[in-house]
């Protein structure tokens, strides 16, 4: 009893005079927050997670939520989180996890950059009235092209070019995986990236069958524990992703907890009912640069060189010479995940406090890849909280061929990221395994919302680059003169190689 | 196609090597005779066939058998780095020593090593209903044998030797499956999660039948092994990680 009880973080009022008394708040909340009493709905504040799903449910708009209505003391050291994480801690002798990205109030590069227009000696362009090339081909590239005369006038091409990943914009979604999230989610977001013509990863938990209708359209992941995986889910993939690391949790492995391995995950994982599913930090067959090319033409050879192979690392300081090194192991892409990607699960201490922010990442890989003069031949996907169009531009001007997005697919879906997906009771049906959650998904409503997500998007990039004056998504990619830094610091400025304002 | 085909690896690179071999399979072999190896990396990667018998002559390189799905590959000499990593099914029967990460990841399938093992051996190896993969392994293993083991058999017999594993981290980790030693093994060269046992005789009739498979490839008296004492290795909990989270 020395420590007590903590004040409550969310006050929920119920409007009395609009309630109906219709009990869906008590039916939608996962976390049990709401029960009736007589003719009265009462909450228990200290259970609820801010998931919003009773506000959007009521249909009164009867419930008002507001955050953190009971402050301690204020102080600009010790801060509430900084206080309780003791508590928990002091409590539990445990490590604290924690879900989605990083919290911490560290500022977004993205917003201290802004992007550029063309006026009046450089017209812009009017996507409406010209084509603009967003199509994006992700893969090796050959050094130089070759072509045979066959005859007069007559031209093939020589050069074998590697298998590349056509995406019809350079939005593709990044790998989330069943158990970590449902297969409604799964489903819903697979069936959007088929529509769009555009990709999404399968995460580490393998491929449902009811996947397999989409599989052109997925890139199947290889990870530490490599669940799921053998020879027919390696066939099944559009391209293979080896995951080294991941940007919320750069350093360390994975863990799906045994309670969360129900029938089906257990079935495409290949792994028993409720076994912990341990991906440990390491791919204990890779200590070296050398052994990690050992597994990228492992996976080709296996695959008979039709896949673009992937290697996924965590944003950190030393990331540009890790990222040549993954160029040379004859991986076709770099995937770059920042230090503000999300996760289901990750301990609180790494997601907030490990790893770099990816716009730092890009534009060092970028030109590490150009000084060694093998930029050309690699592509680079950048991840790791992208909010909007805006910064998906500014990842693409910055150096990168394309991006993976998460968290913005979920809140797609309704997620209203408030950080609980650990405890598996998600009540919008995605970080969740619990069938009566699950089905709050509607797949079709669910991929036309996602859909809509990287169509609005796409079409706000189309335009940004004709405001710039570019036509061509190829004209974007590492064009930092179209950035320029707004209350940057210089040594920010440099790392970017960007010019600052006015300049 | 005749069933039994020869394939000269002399100087010859992996790709067009695995190539030829599936080219073979596909025309119907069920004999494939690789000759001359010498360090190609990959040899059988992701082939399928459960009636294919490969016999690779010389010294395969890396990840002999990885993805493998089927087929019965025999090596007459050492191996490199992790044979049978993440193989499914098939049999991989081992003529000498083979290095690190031997069997990693293996889901399904038999792996029999004649001689010793590097380090790492069996490491993540898991079951999934009748896919229970099994390593046995002649001589000697280094150190972190059958780390984060989530399923499947593990034997190391230690055979001429005076310790099967002499070195530590065996079983750092381990949430299913069992490993076997034979003869004594030093308690603090155990990893975190692991727990000592002695072998009973269900545990005896459950291996008997590799020991035997082992014998017969390579010309061991199976009574004689199985005479000797086991030590068996097997997880503190199903859910080594349970006790060492909180929520936020
Ligand atoms: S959902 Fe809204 S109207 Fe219905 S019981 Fe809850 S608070 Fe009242
Ligand atoms: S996925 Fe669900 S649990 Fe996770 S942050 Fe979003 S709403 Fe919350």
């Amino acid at each position: 009893m020395t420590i007590g009880s903590t004040p409550v973080k969310y006050r929920i009022k119920i409007d009395q005079d609009l309630c109906m008394l219709c009990e869906r708040c008590i039916e939608n909340c996962s976390y049990g927050v709401f029960r009736r009493e007589g003719q009265k709905i009462v909450p228990d504040f200290r259970k609820c997670t801010a998931c919003h799903r009773c506000i959007a449910m009521c249909p009164r708009d009867a419930i008002t939520l507001e955050e953190k209505p009971n402050d301690y003391r204020s102080h600009p050291l010790w801060t509430r989180e900084a206080r309780e994480a003791i508590y928990n801690q002091a409590n539990s002798g445990r490590i604290i996890l924690s879900g989605m990205g990083n919290a911490k109030d560290y500022p977004v590069i993205f917003d201290r950059l802004v992007l550029d227009a063309c006026q009046v000696t450089n017209p812009s362009i009017d996507p409406l009235r010209e084509p603009m090339e967003l199509r994006t081909y992700i893969g090796k590239k050959p050094r130089k092209i070759e072509i045979n005369t066959v005859k007069e006038g007559d031209y093939e091409l020589k050069t074998k070019i590697a298998p590349n990943l056509k995406l019809e914009t350079p939005v593709m979604i990044g790998h989330m995986s069943y158990g970590a999230i449902s297969l409604n989610a799964q489903l819903a977001m697979a069936k959007a990236v088929n529509k769009v013509g555009t990709f999404m990863g399968t995460g580490e938990g393998g491929l449902h069958k009811d996947l397999y209708p989409y599989q052109n359209n997925m890139i199947v992941q290889i990870a530490s524990g490599r669940f799921g995986v053998d020879i027919n889910y390696l066939e099944r993939g559009a391209a293979i992703e080896i995951k080294i690391g991941q940007g919320a949790k750069p350093g360390i492995g994975g863990h799906l907890p045994g309670e969360k391995v129900a029938e089906d995950v257990s079935k495409t994982r290949m792994i028993p009912l409720h076994s912990d599913a341990i991906s440990p930090a390491p791919h204990h067959d890779i200590y070296s640069i050398e052994d990690l090319a050992q597994l990228v033409r492992s996976l080709k050879e296996a695959t008979e060189w039709k896949k673009p192979v992937f290697v996924k690392i965590a944003a950190v300081h030393n990331v540009a010479a890790i990222a040549a090194g993954i160029a040379k192991s004859s991986a076709d892409a770099v995937v770059i995940d920042g230090f503000r990607g999300g996760t289901g699960a990750a301990p609180r201490v790494f997601r907030d406090h490990v790893g770099i922010p990816v716009e730092a990442a890009i534009a060092a890989v970028d030109d590490k890849l150009r000084e060694q003069g093998i930029r050309n031949e690699v592509s680079i996907i950048a991840s790791g909280g992208l909010r909007d169009s805006a910064d998906v531009t500014k990842a693409i001007a910055l150096g990168a061929d394309a991006v993976y997005i998460g968290t913005a697919a979920l809140i797609a879906m309704g997620c209203r990221v408030c950080g609980s997906c650990y405890r598996g009771l998600c009540p919008w049906g995605i970080a969740t395994q619990r069938p009566e959650l699950v089905s709050r998904i509607n797949t079709d409503e669910a991929a036309q919302n996602v859909e809509n997500l990287i169509n609005g998007w796409t079409l706000e990039l189309a335009e940004l680059m004709g405001a710039a004056g570019i036509n061509s998504i190829e004209s974007l990619r590492g064009n930092r003169d179209r950035l320029r830094g707004y209350l940057l610091d210089e040594g920010i400025m440099e790392v970017l190689d960007v010019k600052m304002i006015g300049a | 196609m005749p069933d039994t085909i020869t394939i000269d690896a002399k100087d010859m690179h992996y790709t067009p090597l695995n190539k030829k071999i599936r080219e073979a399979v596909n025309d119907g072999a069920k004999e494939i005779i690789i000759e001359n190896v010498l360090g190609q990396r990959f040899i059988g990667n992701g082939l399928r066939g459960d009636d294919v018998e490969i016999k690779v002559k010389g010294v395969p390189g890396g990840d002999i058998a990885m993805f493998m799905s089927g087929p019965h590959v025999t090596v007459y000499g050492n191996c490199d780095h992790a044979p049978g990593n993440t193989m499914d099914a098939g049999v991989l029967v081992i003529h000498g020593s083979s290095g690190d990460a031997t069997a990693h990841s293996m889901r399904g399938g038999e792996v029999y090593v004649r001689d010793d093992i590097g380090y790492r051996g069996g490491i993540h190896m898991k079951a999934y209903h009748e896919k229970r993969p099994v390593l046995v392994v002649g001589g000697q293993a280094k150190a972190f044998l059958g780390e984060y083991m989530a399923g499947g058999i593990l034997i190391v017999l230690g055979m001429n030797q005076d310790f099967a594993v002499n070195e530590r981290g065996i079983g750092s980790g381990i949430h299913g499956g069992m490993i076997f030693v034979r003869g004594d093994v030093d308690e603090n060269l155990l990893g975190i999660g692991a727990k000592k046992e002695q072998a009973d005789m269900d545990d005896l009739k459950t291996i008997r039948i590799y020991i035997e498979k082992f014998a017969d490839y390579f010309g061991f008296d199976s009574d004689e092994i199985l005479k000797s004492g086991f030590t068996k290795i097997v997880p503190a909990s199903a859910r080594p990680f349970a006790n060492k989270y909180c929520w936020e």
